[in-house]
């Protein structure tokens, strides 16, 4: 039987192979494909026929099998062996040029950031089960160019009286804000905060005016109440704050304490002496200038003989969308300038997150602009801003973060122990995420 | 970039000080150069006279920033990624804010398909002045079908301008994508250690970026970024893999950090844009709530650390706003207060028996105070006094907020309190109480304080307004 046939041929043999759709193309001569039809070839017809044209190969591939033609080995020689088509007309790159990706460590990074160690267990006279230690970084934190010694921490807010909150910040707290005591231990119990931070606003002479004494009861209850080591917050006032923290810090005696806060507008030097003479830490706070913040710390150093390891920065934390690209940048700042020798801002860093919740994003219930997409519910909306507005900051160097709602302080804890490298998980297979159903 | 002072830009100039490009002189310019405010082209001598123009691709060469710039997509939607030159913001600023590509998939159904487009495009959300939007499509290929695959994209095309990825590791099903697309330029994903001969040939064919993509594998990704470089196909992006959890998330982010810290310290065979694809958090993930929250920590994350393009899936409104927020606030040049014109604004329909109230132009003070009075139905004047872009508190603090800036800016505004009120009132910020007397006298207006918050306005105004005789 002669093995030759012609194209021709072909197009009458597969009329009867069920390729009907394939109307207007006609195989004709040398492998040519006629399309007619009229008017441009657009892409989604171009692409339509390639597939046709590429069923009609098929079933010519099988005719020519079954008529003796060697159809394989040719495939295979004009393939290079790949059971795929070759997609370009273009010269091939033959070889991947092998390569090696080398990156130094950072050798500026050479002054280690300060360790500060917060509560005091029984060993050392105090009443903690355990203690905090904070900072000891020798790098920007979560970077390979050297661990981090300890991870990051959460202080919950507690506060001495009821006060204003967002909704889905209050939700959690309604049955305890009466009791510091009972929301201190709710924070601890259900909620896995690390710390606990008493904030004696109520001490404000323009919100009750609470006597110091009084005020120092309430810590002496929260001490009581849970044993993690506590930060105790005056309430802003910066005429009444030093006498409060002097107070406070009598009463915590020997439960090494963080004082919040020593700052540029107060007697900085009656909280320091506080703080040094009942063996508590000081929290030295500025408001987003690293010159400033330069000046306090030399400032409870030099005038006011706060030992190094008891000294804790805020450079102030401005929500996300408020301000927070100043924060993020003043505490990088501070950082990289203290790994890099400047002894002046060597010190572990606090953040109050909780000003999160000043963003009218974490906390309206929609937008006042009709313009604006919509913003969802705020029960999400809410934590989310506090969760990245901590995050931000941890990646520019702050140790620990006073907050306010448990998923907020759950999920930051997560994602910062996550970059730490103390969560384990199984790992997930990415190499096909494309093709994932999600 | 390879020269950091004016003196070294200076050498390639002129040095007429001719003026073309609004430059007192060719030093000026040349220290627009430096801090990339200005570009080599604005200098029209240089780019137009034949005797000038060894100098001036010497210059650009040595301008060029470190990180290679991509565009994708074409037309006024087009997006540039790269182009950094500094790790820390507060050295310089970071240049093309993140892209972010919000996923379809091949097998949706057509209506859900266009739906969700069309949500990506509109999105938006104000802030200072202007909106925040989304930017890009990333069609998913999960049939492994070309014409599938071909169909979705085309489907997108028709809905939006907004460029797109075509995200396949099937060299078929790419090109099927590129038949309909290749004209918009869109960004091919992905080329990994198996496909990688096909993809390249497809980068080459029509001309279109691609990304390269080695799960943790640094070694293998700078290779193949190397060897698509050097066969001319420099528009390449970077994905090192984003895995979504445990010690994967932690490597991911050493992997970034690694890339960027080679590329910035002059690896040219690494110093291209990053991807990350925090949409790997769905599949770590069973519930929509807790994938979003991840997603977006993991987007932050990347925001912050990098990433110049990222592929996402989670579009609730709690996850898409504090991403575009944390990308705002990135690349913020911090070198600049954004600011608003100085001057008076109506809110609302002011009428004679208004309140003028006096704010700063910091963009952020001024769009909280004029939001707090529109969205409350109050309507008054608003005068933004030049504060330099300090906000009200700091400006007064800093000097930049006094009485006699008060008087001016109204004057500048040509507002004439006598013929345009009929109560000499001028309202102050609760911060800026200090500047009372002052003002009284520079403008012998009477003056009243506000609250401390604009956000406690309309309450002050129920007490105060209209003003007591
Ligand atoms: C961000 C910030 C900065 C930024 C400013 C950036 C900018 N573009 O404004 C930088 C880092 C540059 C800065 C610098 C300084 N700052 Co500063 N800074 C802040 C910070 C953290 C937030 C300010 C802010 O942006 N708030 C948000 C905006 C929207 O607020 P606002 O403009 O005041 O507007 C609100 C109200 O005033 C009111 N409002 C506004 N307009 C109107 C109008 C009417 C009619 C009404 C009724 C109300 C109203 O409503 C608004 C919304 O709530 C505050 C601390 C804080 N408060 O948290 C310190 C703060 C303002 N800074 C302060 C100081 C001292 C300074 C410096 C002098 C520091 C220094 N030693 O160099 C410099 C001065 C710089 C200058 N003026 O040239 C002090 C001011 C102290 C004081 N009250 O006298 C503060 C309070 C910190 C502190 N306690 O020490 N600062
Ligand atoms: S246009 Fe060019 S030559 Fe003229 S002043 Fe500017 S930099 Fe100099």
């Amino acid at each position: 039987m002669s093995n030759k046939m012609k194209l021709s041929g072909l197009t009458d043999i597969l009329k009867d192979l069920d390729v009907e759709s394939l109307e207007g193309v006609t195989i004709e001569g040398d492998i040519e494909l006629d399309i007619s039809g009229g008017g441009g070839l657009n892409p989604a017809m171009a692409y339509a026929l390639g597939h046709e044209a590429a069923q009609i190969s098929l079933h010519v591939a099988n005719i020519a099998r079954m008529l003796g033609y060697p159809v394989d080995q040719l495939f295979a020689a004009s393939m290079g062996g790949l059971p795929q088509v070759p997609v370009a007309g273009q010269s091939r790159i033959q070889e991947l040029i092998p390569a090696k990706l080398d990156v130094a460590k950072m050798s500026e990074w050479a002054t280690p950031i300060q360790e500060v160690t917060l509560g005091a267990t029984s060993a050392d006279g105090g009443s903690r089960k355990n203690t905090i230690t904070l900072g000891g970084e020798n790098a920007l934190p979560y970077y390979f160019d050297a661990e981090m010694p300890h991870r990051n921490y959460v202080t919950m807010d507690v506060f001495d009286m009821p006060i204003g909150m967002a909704k889905s910040v209050k939700g959690n707290y309604e049955d305890v804000i009466n009791d510091p005591a009972e929301w201190a231990k709710k924070v601890v119990r259900d909620f896995n905060a690390d710390m606990v931070t008493i904030h004696l606003i109520s001490t404000d002479p323009l919100i009750n005016d609470t006597p110091a004494r009084e005020a120092a009861k309430v810590v002496e209850d929260v001490l009581q109440a849970v044993d993690v080591p506590i930060v105790i917050g005056g309430s802003g006032n910066p005429k009444k704050d030093p006498e409060v923290l002097e107070k406070a810090a009598e009463a915590a005696e020997g439960e090494r304490v963080l004082l919040a806060s020593a700052s540029l507008n107060l007697d900085y030097e009656r909280v320091a002496k506080a703080a040094t003479d009942h063996g508590h830490a000081v929290l030295s706070w500025t408001q987003l200038e690293i010159n400033a913040q330069k000046e306090l710390n030399r400032k409870l150093m030099k005038q006011c003989g706060v030992p190094r390891d008891s000294i804790v920065m805020d450079p102030t934390t401005a929500a996300l969308g408020y301000g927070l690209d100043y924060a993020y940048t003043n505490m990088e700042r501070i950082r990289l300038a203290g790994l890099m020798g400047d002894e002046e801002l060597t010190f572990p860093m606090s953040s109050g997150t909780t000003n999160a919740w000043g963003a009218r994003e974490s906390w309206m219930k929609e937008s006042p602009l009709n313009q604006d997409s919509d913003w969802g519910p705020r029960e999400y909306r809410g934590p989310i801003w506090e969760i990245v507005t901590g995050l931000t900051l941890s990646l520019a160097g702050n140790d620990m973060f006073m907050m306010m709602h448990p998923t907020s302080v759950q999920v930051l804890k997560e994602i910062t122990q996550t970059l730490y490298g103390s969560i384990e998980a199984d790992e997930i297979d990415i190499t096909n995420w494309v093709g994932a159903e999600v | 970039m390879k020269i950091n002072s004016p003196l070294e830009a200076y050498k390639f100039l002129p040095g007429t000080n001719c003026g073309e490009c609004g430059e007192t002189s060719c030093m000026a310019f040349a220290s627009h150069l430096i801090d990339r405010s200005l570009k080599a082209t604005d200098c029209t001598p240089l780019v137009s006279e034949e005797k000038y123009k060894k100098k001036y691709d010497e210059l650009e060469a040595l301008l060029a920033p470190e990180i290679r710039e991509v565009v994708i997509g074409v037309g006024e939607k087009a997006v540039s990624i790269g182009g950094d030159d500094v790790l820390h913001r507060h050295k310089l600023t970071f240049f093309n804010k993140t892209a972010f590509a919000y996923d379809v998939w091949d097998t949706m159904d057509e209506k859900d398909l266009v739906e969700r487009v069309n949500k990506i495009q509109d999105f938006k959300k104000f802030y200072v002045g202007d909106f925040l939007t989304l930017d890009m499509i990333a069609v998913r290929s999960v049939s492994d079908d070309p014409a599938k695959f071909a169909a979705a994209v085309k489907k997108v095309m028709e809905t939006t301008e907004f460029p797109m990825v075509l995200c396949s590791f099937n060299p078929e099903v790419l090109k099927a994508g590129l038949e309909v697309a290749a004209e918009k330029r869109p960004l091919l994903y992905a080329a990994n250690k198996d496909n990688w001969q096909d993809v390249a040939a497809l980068a080459q064919e029509y001309n279109v970026p691609v990304t390269v993509f080695a799960p943790n594998d640094l070694d293998m990704l700078k290779s193949l970024a190397k060897t698509f470089s050097e066969n001319g196909i420099e528009d390449v992006v970077l994905d090192p893999g984003t895995f979504p959890t445990g010690k994967g998330l932690r490597t991911t982010f050493q992997n970034f950090l690694k890339i960027r810290r080679a590329g910035i310290n002059g690896d040219r065979d690494i110093a291209f844009p990053i991807m990350a694809v925090p949409l790997t958090a769905w599949m770590a993930h069973d519930d929509d709530v807790s994938a979003s929250y991840w997603e977006t920590v993991v987007a932050s994350v990347f925001t912050i650390k990098y990433g110049d393009i990222m592929i996402l899936h989670s579009i609730e409104p709690y996850a898409q706003l504090p991403q575009v927020h944390i990308r705002d606030t990135i690349y913020t040049d911090p070198r600049k207060p954004v600011t608003v014109d100085p001057g008076v604004y109506e809110v609302g329909s002011p009428t004679a028996d208004s309140p003028l109230l006096v704010t700063a132009n910091f963009a952020l003070t001024y769009y909280t105070v004029e939001s707090d009075l529109s969205s409350n139905g109050i309507d008054c004047y608003l005068t933004a006094i030049d504060t330099d872009g300090i906000g009200v508190e700091a400006a007064v603090a800093g000097g930049q907020l006094t009485a006699a800036k008060i008087k001016k800016g109204l004057e500048d505004a040509g507002f004439d309190m006598k013929e345009k009120l009929n109560n000499n009132v001028i309202v102050l910020p609760g911060l800026g109480a200090r500047l009372q007397g002052d003002v009284e006298d520079e403008t012998g207006a009477a003056v009243m304080i506000g609250p401390t918050d604009s956000g406690r306005l309309p309450g002050w105004m129920e007490q105060n307004w209209p003003p007591k005789k």
